[in-house]
């Protein structure tokens, strides 16, 4: 069904159920708005988005009614709606005007300056002077929390934050309390926002009341360059934009995409920014005498060249840790080969992930925009909302429409949406897989399951077991449903395993993995080991292993380093990740990485050179091109190659004995998983915030955290 | 003027028994049962040819309002009746609902029957709480009598709840009254989907003020043509009169639709204070509605077309009068505190116009203005008046333009004043 309309003179036909104002814009109309958002519910209140509809006695908020909504005309002619009219002028006219009377108009000093929705609008809607005598009304500052810098007098009421913390974020930690002109947004209490995605809330605020307190007044928007690129924090790939001012990254923003992040990031996406210029590995170590001494590249090269060179290739180890992009990992990858070392890695400690099976034995094959479709849902040891916060929104996003079960295996966390708790470990998903318990049914009788495997469960010693049995459970669930819909799903926390994967970097024959390595070492077998940006280890390596460390920060595996090779950090390179749906995405280079430090690969193919095993390539476009030929799947940038073949029978023949053992909660901290948020003050900062609620709500001086503990359904609830 | 055996509010002033057995003695709950039997379509009918209007303000006829209601749909529908009296100058609801408690119950139950409503709830207004107490002890007395509640005697399974708001002028609109229903803050809704469609609970529903519901069993008992042909055409029937201000007995009083504005407050309140011809100005319904001045007043007729016709409106029939002691720009720009005050802050024109426009006011109060401020603040009227989310927009700007309307001479006299007394003083 479609409706036909004239706007502004244009004759246009719409489809059912849009709102005036996507019609508006579809007849290319422009409509300012403030409170409008796409992504979150109509709230009408700024009044900025009036037009005129013939035969109404009211001129109409257009964001908030629907086409069908309008009155039919009397003889049947399409309605004719006016964008333009006099009457139309005059009532943004007023609504700017009142809307700008209490605003303290003091761009020069606003963060907000330059990406303004009000300065932009005023410019286009507004009258030139002011009419407007009385004193101005001026609001107390709030805490929100060390992301939020708040200027609440600018704030114009558009309430975009407080759906967006209710609807997308999923706490009730932010509202509108007062009411009249003494309406004020605050978090009640004024504790700081705990949510991971409050930072998104600056983004969508459409003035200078809520700006980002972290990299407030360092920058103006139109001195920076963008570069647009992909996000490293988690396995999800949220597509950003670096903003940088010459050697400098000032600040990073989500970017829009459906298909992954929709339009926002986490808050360790985007506030990771400071970690970025700290801790950073800037030139070439070697350690003498017990210490790290700075040295040149040539010195380091050389004291690398010579040691594996003299060391028994069973003898070597390597591992390559969560943040790396794939040419790096193909480069080290292809070297090791080269030198006849089998004892490669890619995985944490006991990932019982397999490149041998099919591909989709470790992707989360539904994608993230499945989830929209899903009607029931198994979380198996994870607890999404810190492994992949926005996935974790797009679940919640789903909840919210309605008509989706969900139930999880494993230790019974907070989450944004109700969910029932079916036990904590494998025993649970036995009875699953068995079919004895009720929620199996539940699964099978959906139009599209879900079971997403979580690290909790993958990353065990019994991993394979415990993923054989969520194969059981994902085939029974997925019997008789439609050919393209694929239930098992794995998450992943690391934004470089998937590549990883793809491109092979696990033990070749005979080759031991990281925790064969690990113990290898322990007994004084392993005598060199290659860390690619590791860092993730329970226990470090014995004293008398030769550690080579190659990354951008100096963390626990910097620390225990013999020979330290500075690398690039993620937004210093171009680099490709695939992130746990197996989507390809390229990374670009928005700064140069600092001091010495080179870019990863480049390092690589300098030490090929001087190991006497050359590297075929000599640029990243030669790279690439043979990592294509290894990999043809990663060639498809910003595409997910569908899993063709279903992973369950081949997961399901590696069944085994399991153990009691509950499923452990990976993430303990969301804000440090990694050497450059562990690097960033603001992380710190947030992580002390989380601890210090967690432990006294009570006594802390930043309140409680109540919106958690609300969401942490019991199974009865 | 009207007849006492035409009155339906037969203890307005709580001069007999409100309970159950006075009640009945006056004639409630008589034959309710076979009203029902009739159905539901023959109810709304009746009250459609009785020719009701809303009682609450807008004047909305009643009858049609209730043949919205869906007539078979899968989810429950609820009628709501406004007891959220909060309009200055109003006061017959608590009058109804502590004095002729039962009246009000009858009709509830009656007009959720005819929209097939098996849930009613009434929402008081914070501040009546004794009214509440008094009422709350009537609908115990009605389950008690099994005339409401589960299996009753009407064959009409019916329950009743009793909802006590916490005094925001703004949950008597009839959305921002539901979401405050269902635990919210209460803010007005976006319309369309009206109630009918999308109400309380995301179900059909019916709000309803109390005067207009506690009239549908006398309706129903005398008939619909008894009660058209009390008042005027269009204007039918009898409608409770809340007289305040300078009059020499302030009364709420049951009259004729379209009774003259005069008889009603010489018959009824004694009269003007100081006599016909000291009146000033009449706000005849309610503080929303723009002020009629005294020479309008002659051959008013208080009815709702009338009151159109004078650019003011019968609103609730608060009929406030102002002697010429009154300083009415002040007794303006004390309403448009309470409109400021009263604001919910949702939507823009509203929350940043009503504190501009009491602002204005307060200096016009005093004089100090300048004259073209007086075109700025009926501009500033204009911008709020139909640009928002809830009429509490238009009953913020109404009362100014009625002023700016018919004393502006008396505002520019005042800035003159008080600009000679400064240049005096600067001499």
């Amino acid at each position: 069904m479609s409706k036909k309309l004239i706007i502004d003179d244009t004759e246009i036909e719409v489809e059912d159920g849009i709102t005036l104002l996507q019609a508006c814009e579809q007849a290319g109309a422009e409509i300012p708005r403030f409170c409008y958002h796409e992504r979150l519910s109509i709230a009408g209140n700024c009044r900025m988005c009036l037009v005129e509809v013939k035969g109404a006695p009211k001129p109409i908020a257009s964001c908030a009614q629907t086409v069908n909504e309008l009155r039919p005309n009397p003889d049947g002619s399409p309605n004719v709606i006016l964008t333009k009219s006099a009457l139309v002028k005059k009532a943004r006219e007023g609504v700017m005007e009142f809307l700008l009377i209490n605003h303290p108009l003091d761009c020069p000093i606003c963060d907000q300056g330059g990406e303004c929705d009000l300065q932009d609008q005023a410019m286009a809607y507004g009258v030139g002077g002011s009419r407007y005598v009385e004193n101005k009304r001026a609001v107390e500052e709030k805490y929100l929390g060390p992301l939020i810098r708040t200027f609440m007098t600018r704030c114009i009421h558009c309430t975009r934050c407080v759906r967006f913390m209710t609807e997308v974020a999923g706490v009730d930690e932010l509202g509108l309390i007062g009411r009249g002109e003494d309406a004020e947004i605050t978090t009640y209490l004024e504790h700081g926002m705990l949510s991971e995605l409050s930072a998104n809330v600056n983004d969508l605020c459409p003035v200078g009341a809520l700006t980002h307190r972290p990299w407030s007044n360092t920058a103006r928007p139109w001195e920076l360059r963008k570069t647009e690129t992909i996000d490293v924090m988690d396995a999800v790939g949220s597509n950003i934009r670096v903003d940088s001012r010459g050697p400098e990254v000032m600040r990073i923003l989500p970017r829009n995409n459906d298909s992954v992040n929709e339009e926002w990031i986490s808050d360790k996406t985007r506030h990771v920014w400071d970690g970025l210029k700290t801790q950073r590995l800037d030139q070439p170590y070697v350690r003498r005498g017990g210490k790290l001494r700075p040295a040149t590249w040539e010195e380091a090269l050389g004291v690398v060249t010579q040691k594996l060179a003299q060391t028994e290739a069973s003898r070597i180890g390597v591992i390559a840790g969560d943040l790396c992009g794939a040419e790096e990992m193909f480069a080290l990858k292809s070297l090791m080969d080269r030198m006849g070392v089998a004892n490669v890695d890619c995985r944490a400690a006991h990932e019982a992930f397999d490149p041998s099976l099919p591909r989709s034995s470790y992707l989360f094959n539904t994608t993230i925009e499945g989830i929209d479709d899903a009607d029931a849902i198994l979380l198996v040891g994870t607890n999404p909302r810190l492994e992949a916060p926005i996935l974790n929104a797009r679940i919640r996003k789903r909840y919210l429409k309605g008509g989706c079960e969900i139930a999880l295996v494993g230790a019974q966390v907070p989450l944004t949406y109700r969910y029932e708790h079916l036990g904590t470990g494998p025993a649970a998903l036995s009875e699953l897989a068995d079919g004895k318990h009720a929620f199996a049914e539940i699964l099978s009788k959906a139009k599209a399951p879900m079971v997403i495997v979580g690290a909790g469960a993958y990353r065990r010693f019994d991993g394979e077991a415990v993923m054989a049995l969520a194969a059981r459970i994902a085939r029974a669930a997925g019997k008789d449903k439609a050919a393209d819909w694929r239930v098992f799903n794995v998450l992943h926390t690391a934004a470089a395993r998937v590549a990883g994967l793809d491109l092979g970097f696990v033990p070749g024959k005979g080759g031991l993995d990281t925790a064969g390595m690990l113990e290898f070492a322990k007994h004084d077998g392993l005598e060199v080991l290659y860390l690619l940006g590791a860092d993730e280890f329970d226990m470090p390596p014995p004293d008398d292993v030769f550690v080579i460390y190659q990354g951008s920060h100096g963390d626990a595996g910097a620390h225990r380093a013999d020979v330290i090779l500075p690398g690039s950090a993620y937004t210093e390179k171009s680099a490709t990740y695939a992130n746990t749906e197996g989507r390809v995405q390229l990374g670009l280079k928005a700064v140069f990485a600092p001091g010495e430090a080179k870019e990863d690969w480049a390092i690589l193919r300098a030490l090929s050179a001087q190991l006497g095993h050359t590297l075929p390539f000599d640029n990243l476009t030669e790279l690439r091109a043979a990592m294509y030929k290894q990999a043809p799947q990663l060639q498809r940038i910003d595409d997910v190659t569908p899993a063709t073949e279903d992973p369950c029978s081949a997961l399901i023949a590696r069944e085994g004995k399991v153990s009691d053992t509950p499923f452990a909660e990976v993430i303990s901290d969301f804000y440090l998983t990694n050497p450059i948020a562990r690097a960033s003050r603001v992380m710190a900062q947030l992580s002390a915030l989380k601890a210090a609620a967690a432990t006294d709500a009570r006594v802390t001086p930043f309140g409680t955290d109540e919106a958690s503990v609300q969401y942490q359904m019991s199974p009865e609830a | 003027m009207l007849a006492d055996k035409d009155r339906i509010f037969t203890n307005l002033y709580g001069f007999h028994d409100a309970g159950l057995a006075g009640a009945r003695e006056r004639g409630g709950w008589d034959g309710t049962k076979a009203f029902i039997d009739k159905g539901h379509d023959w109810i709304i009918d009746q009250v459609k040819d009785s020719g009701l209007r809303g009682r609450g303000g807008a004047g909305f006829p009643t009858g049609l309002k209730w043949s919205f209601m869906p007539k078979s749909d899968p989810r429950p529908s609820y009628l709501v009746i406004n007891a959220d009296e909060s309009e200055p100058g109003s006061c017959k609801d608590r009058e109804i609902t502590r004095h002729d408690p039962h009246l009000l119950i009858e009709g509830a139950l009656l007009a959720s029957f005819a929209m097939r409503a098996h849930k009613c709830f009434i929402y008081f207004r914070g501040e009546y709480i004794r009214e509440r107490e008094r009422f709350q002890a009537a609908v115990d007395e009605a389950y008690e009598a099994r005339l409401i509640g589960k299996n009753n005697i009407h064959g009409w399974d019916f329950d009743l709840v009793v909802h006590h708001g916490a005094g925001a002028y703004i949950c008597g609109e009839e959305t921002a009254m539901l979401e405050s229903l269902e635990g919210k803050k209460g803010q007005p809704r976006l319309k369309p989907p009206f109630p009918a469609g999308c109400g309380l609970y995301g179900a059909p529903t019916t709000v309803n003020n109390v005067e207009s519901i506690a009239v549908v069993p006398e309706i129903l008992r005398r008939g619909a043509t008894w009660f058209s042909s009390l008042g005027k055409p269009n204007n039918t029937g009898t409608k409770l009169f809340q007289i305040s201000g300078h009059v020499e007995r302030p009364c709420v009083v049951e009259e004729e639709m379209g009774i003259p504005l005069r008889e009603l407050l010489e018959k009824h309140a004694g009269g003007v204070r100081g006599g016909w011809k000291n009146l000033k100005a009449v706000i005849p319904g309610g503080s929303s509605v723009p002020l009629v001045p005294a020479d309008l007043c002659e051959d008013l007729t208080m009815d709702f077309d009338a009151l159109m016709k004078v650019k003011s409106g019968l609103g609730t029939a608060a009929v406030i009068v102002m002697d010429q002691s009154t300083d009415v720009i002040k007794a303006i720009s004390r309403i448009s505190y309470f409109y400021k005050h009263e604001s919910c802050g949702q939507c823009t024109p509203c929350r940043e116009g009503t504190g501009w426009m009491w602002r204005v006011m307060e200096r016009l109060v005093k004089g100090e203005a300048q004259k073209r401020e007086i075109d700025l603040l009926l501009d500033v009227t204009k911008q709020v008046e139909g640009h928002t989310i809830c009429a509490l927009g238009d009953a913020a700007a109404w009362p100014i333009q009625g002023l700016i309307r018919h004393f502006r001479h008396e505002i520019e006299a005042r800035i003159d004043a008080n600009q000679a007394a400064m240049s005096e003083a600067a001499e």
